[in-house]
């Protein structure tokens, strides 16, 4: 069966090739980084000892999955990264759900966001190893900080930005306040609690790295600031290049999580 | 017997930083069991003010709403209030929507589910209670939006423009269709329009308010000579424009 006209089948032939242009583009794109990385390091235009290279990389990625010390390094971040994402989701919405419940309180706290969610967070890092010590808690309370303050304050906007006829629609319902929470803010705001999901997960991730770098003996960060100091610069590359993996995967978890939601509704 | 709906003297303000400004003065008028009101009157002039007073979403400060004999506060007279928006949640299916209501006031029984599959079944909704309701026409949608508002059966239906939102032809057919609806269920309503076809060719008795501060100017008896009175039979009746001249002209005399 053919029902597809000319024109028709010339436009899908069209969007074809742009879809795979931009693939190959990107594929491309990467392999000529990694090659001329491979190539100007092997010929001595970059010196290896400071940029290290793909080779060495791979390598030194090798030796540390046989040893096993690479999984505890990533292990540890991905748990730090993913406790404190979670924290700072469940603590995020209980905190915008109590300044919606009561506008009087955000109107006095609302100069107090403002300020900490411009101060930038790497400032109190050295303050939470003095109070907390140089232990997992800073690490994680480092990374639900740099996302907390966002987070609370765009739910909130969220929150409020609910069309009022739809509060009205429960009242005349014979519903009160918890009806107007429980059956239109929360599931009416459920993308955008998901929008600021994919913000945090990348916010906590950088945390929990300023974390480790002061107070951490293991995890990703740790191995960076650990391989600068003894100029290791492969496991300083290896590990930003992990963190790369990471960063994507984790973004990837959280669409995944979008479209299985909108696949439900 | 005693009038369903009473409203003595009301009158209502709107505060605000710049001073108050009266809405509603010295408003009178009662509605019988089973009558169709439909009240009209220029944009602000606090229509929909009226509906919210009626409804116990607002109090009044002056003057008193009674239903049944009773003060709103303490009766237990159902009212239904019908939006301008029918307000279908995106993130439920049409037949969740519709029992929303009874969710909320926690009266799901099996009686009160068959009470509702009735009606989607009546009002031809059956097919679509799993679907979203952005699968539905926005006729379907005002439909959904009705039996949402009747599932928890309400002796006085408020219906606060609820057609204004659709485009012209759906929006004949919806307010042909809702009325009947309405007339099958013996309901007690009042309409909110700004139309003045739709008010006369729904109605019993049209209430016209004043400018703002809205007053009652004139309280006009319908009727009509003809055997079916559906709304699209009342346009085409004679009478019917005699009727729309004079409430047109209460309505410009002195703005």
């Amino acid at each position: 069966m053919d029902d597809t006209s000319f024109t028709q089948q010339r436009y899908l032939k069209k969007r074809r090739r742009h879809k795979q242009t931009v693939s190959i583009s990107r594929g491309l794109i990467l392999i000529g980084f990694i090659a001329l990385w491979e190539i100007t390091t092997r010929l001595g235009i970059l010196n290896s000892f400071i940029f290290s290279s793909p080779g060495r990389i791979i390598k030194t990625f090798i030796s540390m999955v046989k040893d096993k010390s690479i999984f505890l390094h990533i292990g540890v971040t991905l748990y730090e990264t993913l406790l404190s994402f979670a924290l700072v989701v469940v603590i995020g919405v209980l905190a915008a759900v109590l300044l919606w419940l009561s506008k009087k309180l955000s109107e006095i706290l609302e100069p107090y966001w403002v300020v900490l969610n411009s101060l930038p967070k790497s400032a109190l890092a050295p303050v939470l190893i003095v109070w907390l010590g140089a232990t997992t808690k800073t690490i994680i309370v480092a990374g639900i900080s740099v996302a907390i303050f966002g987070t609370i304050i765009s739910l909130h906007t969220s929150f409020q930005e609910v069309e009022p006829d739809k509060m009205k629609l429960i009242y005349t319902l014979g519903g009160n306040k918890m009806d107007v929470l429980l059956k239109v803010i929360l599931p009416g705001t459920v993308p955008t609690i998901i929008s600021t999901m994919k913000v945090n997960i990348g916010l906590c991730l950088v945390g929990v790295i300023i974390g480790e770098f002061l107070a951490a003996r293991n995890g990703l960060g740790y191995l960076i600031i650990y391989g600068s100091q003894v100029f290791k610069m492969d496991w300083v590359l290896m590990s930003i290049v992990i963190l790369c993996v990471i960063a994507m995967g984790l973004y990837k978890l959280i669409n995944l999580l979008e479209k299985l939601y909108l696949k439900r509704i | 017997m005693q009038p369903l709906l009473e409203l003595k003297n009301i009158g209502l303000a709107y505060h605000s930083m710049n001073g108050e400004t009266l809405a509603l003065s010295n408003i009178s008028f009662s509605v019988e069991d089973g009558e169709f009101i439909a009240i009209v009157g220029p944009s602000g002039c606090g229509k929909s003010t009226l509906l919210s007073l009626i409804s116990g979403l607002l109090s009044p400060e002056s003057g008193s709403i009674r239903l049944r004999g009773q003060p709103i506060q303490n009766t237990s007279t159902n009212i239904g209030y019908m939006l301008q928006k029918d307000h279908l949640f995106e993130w439920r299916s049409v037949y969740s929507n519709v029992m929303l209501g009874l969710e909320i006031q926690k009266k799901i029984t099996e009686k009160s589910m068959d009470f509702v599959n009735n009606m989607l079944k009546t009002y031809e909704l059956e097919k679509f209670r799993k679907s979203k309701p952005s699968e539905l026409s926005g006729g379907m949608r005002q439909r959904a939006a009705l039996v949402r508002t009747l599932a928890l059966e309400p002796d006085l239906l408020l219906l606060d423009e609820p057609f204004s939102a659709l485009d012209y032809q759906t929006r004949l057919t919806v307010c042909d269709d809702i009325s009947s609806i309405i007339k099958e269920e013996k309901k007690t309503a009042i309409l909110v329009t700004h139309d003045l076809a739709e008010a006369i060719s729904t109605a019993d008795r049209v209430v016209v308010l004043s400018k703002r501060p809205g007053t009652v100017k004139k309280i006009i008896p319908i009727e009509f000579d003809i055997p079916y009175k559906t709304p699209m039979n009342t346009r085409n009746a004679p009478e019917f424009r005699d009727y729309f001249n004079i409430i047109w002209k209460e309505l410009n005399e002195n703005g």
